[in-house]
């Protein structure tokens, strides 16, 4: 592109030529933004539109990105969602609560359980309901394990997007380890729709606690050999260090949440500023780190898998022993072996199912969680009848998705698959 | 909190003239109801004042009744505070307009597209209101209430053979 040529003629020229879609039209104007146009002296003196995704294995999922060049430096960025749009907040309008939980394990699809927790938290605050205490503190192991689960994976493929392959491998073997203690617990492995409304659905059994204790002794080990592998490799720091850097107020403004606004300096962690399940009672840090670039963002997150496993230990010495599900029997679903005994229960069983819980008319409740990518709020609104009238997903891919551009920009082009890598989205939880 | 809730209740007072500024205890979070000509400067307040350096979401409801049929949720959230407050603006039935925040926070931008993209509300001054996960031809917004479940015959155009 010339200099002489205003934003409108490149756009027209580009369209001649091309007959692009008024879609592509838009994205062009999107990037041709005068806030993106910038000048590099001694580079190519011409611009070059590429499109990245959504086939390509690096942006992690279905997420394209259409980067504007100026010789190997990116000028600007447009990232294009919705390639894995499936309306859930619409199909959550015609479905009971129930119904519902399966779907949530598709949005976060690495660690599904910390969603079914966020979400049967925020039912529950609408139902006004309260688990008993031993699910509440199995919960909270949930949300711990999906988070190490979730943790893993970013690990393999962070490295593996900056040319580190055998970090894979070994990252996941141990979540595979995490998966098979999830077979125990939950009867799945990967889509595990655990939680219930007031309870679980199924109990943790002591061979699953066994199972736990064994994988946390052998866990830190390993993990510090996948750091070896990694950590003291000159080209893995090389390509990681002061690449992707956003400022503290561009974070915030943004609305980055999670670990990459912890990498950012801003100690803000749900489970301490908002504590919701039992992490009151639970001792552990918030690691923070204050470089901000994708180096900063990798050790934030490995020491999170640290304080993760100190508070796992903690939940399996606290557990205490009791029912799992709440004895609200109008609300919560009854066991079986007394649906098929018992007349009450058959009742129930029947108008839950059916018919749905209904919370008061023009209810409303929001509870978020503090999941491996940041905060995962649902904020739902009751009409009285046993579906939701509206189910909002605040997702925190998405949101940290928008502050890519201000990473990327100005950066070379082998950076951006390692700045995807280190924010970590993933794109089912972005489209929804 | 409670204490903070006082302050920003005296300061949103008919007394310091901001008549039509209502507080609701609903939701398990403070929500202020704003009429939709002052939203950016009350939101501007509690940004500088009240501490609230970060909108975290932008929830669109479509009540679905005759008059002031949608609304607009702010989800506000003070790192310095730790605590979460709810702005509420209720928008026309017809032409559902309201101010972009995006000067105040630069999180409004993708924010405030996935509810134009979702519910058809028009974001004044927005720098960039594409839509957010539908193709850009598409005419229709899914979420609203008169939208079917199963979708549109006919509403997507696909590319010819």
């Amino acid at each position: 592109m010339s200099e002489e040529l205003t934003k409108e003629e490149f756009i027209t020229e580009t369209k001649e030529e091309s007959h692009i879609s008024l879609a592509q039209e838009k994205i062009l104007r999107a990037l041709e933004s005068d806030d993106v146009r910038g000048h590099f002296e001694g580079t190519l003196d011409n611009q070059l539109v590429l499109n990245m995704g959504p086939q390509h294995p690096a942006t992690h999922g279905v997420l394209q990105l259409v980067v504007s060049l100026d010789g190997e430096t990116v000028v600007g960025t447009v990232p294009v969602l919705g390639y894995l749009h499936r309306g859930y907040e619409k199909l959550a309008e015609n479905m009971t609560f129930h119904e519902f939980i399966p779907h949530t394990d598709r949005l976060d699809y690495l660690s599904p359980l910390a969603n079914n927790v966020g979400y049967i938290l925020a039912i529950e605050k609408l139902l006004k309901i309260e688990a008993t205490p031993r699910a509440t503190w199995i919960r909270t192991m949930c949300c711990e394990m999906a988070r190490l689960a979730s943790h893993l994976v970013w690990m393999g493929s962070m490295a593996m997007d900056v040319g580190a392959l055998t970090v894979f491998l070994w990252s996941f073997t141990e979540r595979e380890k995490i998966l098979d203690i999830l077979d125990i617990l939950t009867g799945v492995r990967f889509t595990t729709s655990y939680t219930r409304i007031g309870g679980l659905a199924l109990d943790m059994s002591d061979e699953c606690k066994a199972r736990l204790v064994t994988f946390l002794d052998q866990f830190i080990p390993k993990l510090e050999d996948c750091r070896n592998l990694i950590e003291r490799n000159k080209i893995f720091i090389n390509r990681c260090e002061g690449v992707g850097y956003i400022s503290k107020e561009d974070s915030i403004s943004l609305g980055v949440t999670g670990p990459n606004l912890r990498a950012a300096g801003v100690a803000s962690d749900l489970r301490k500023d908002a504590p919701y399940l039992n992490y009151s009672e639970l001792d552990f840090d918030v690691p923070t780190l204050t470089e901000s670039d994708v180096l900063a963002r990798y050790y934030v997150r490995i020491k999170e898998m640290y304080e993760t496993v100190k508070i796992l230990r903690q939940c399996i010495a606290k557990l205490p022993e009791g029912p799992i599900n709440s004895p609200d029997a109008k609300q919560v679903l009854p066991d079986k072996g007394e649906v098929y005994s018992k007349m009450e229960e058959l009742i129930h069983d029947f108008m839950i199912v059916n018919f749905g819980n209904a919370p008061e008319k023009g209810a409303e409740a929001y509870q978020a969680i503090e999941s491996a990518k940041g905060e995962l709020g649902f904020y739902a609104i009751s009409d009285g009848k046993g579906y939701p009238f509206r189910l909002k997903i605040r997702s925190p891919s998405f949101v940290n998705l928008g502050a890519l551009s201000t990473m990327i920009k100005g950066g070379m082009i082998s950076d951006i698959v390692a700045i995807i890598g280190s924010i970590d989205p993933v794109m089912g939880e972005a489209d929804k | 909190m409670t204490e903070l809730t006082e302050q920003i209740k005296n300061k949103f007072s008919e007394a310091n003239g901001f008549g039509g500024v209502v507080f609701s205890e609903n939701i398990n979070y403070p929500m202020i109801e704003v009429p939709k000509d002052r939203l950016i400067e009350i939101a501007t307040i509690l940004r500088d004042e009240f501490q609230f350096e970060q909108l975290r979401d932008v929830v669109s409801v479509d009540r679905f009744t005759k008059n002031e049929r949608f609304e607009c949720l702010y989800n506000l959230y003070s790192l310095t505070h730790k605590t979460r407050i709810f702005l509420k603006v209720k928008l026309d039935s017809k032409k559902p307009e309201v101010e972009s925040l995006y000067p105040v926070w630069q999180s409004a931008n993708w924010s405030e597209r996935e509810a134009y993209d979702m519910m058809g509300i028009t974001f004044l001054n927005h720098p960039d209101l594409r839509r957010m996960y539908m193709m850009e031809e598409y005419e229709y917004y899914p979420l609203r209430k008169d939208y079917p479940l199963m979708g549109l015959p006919g509403a997507v155009t696909l590319p010819k053979k």
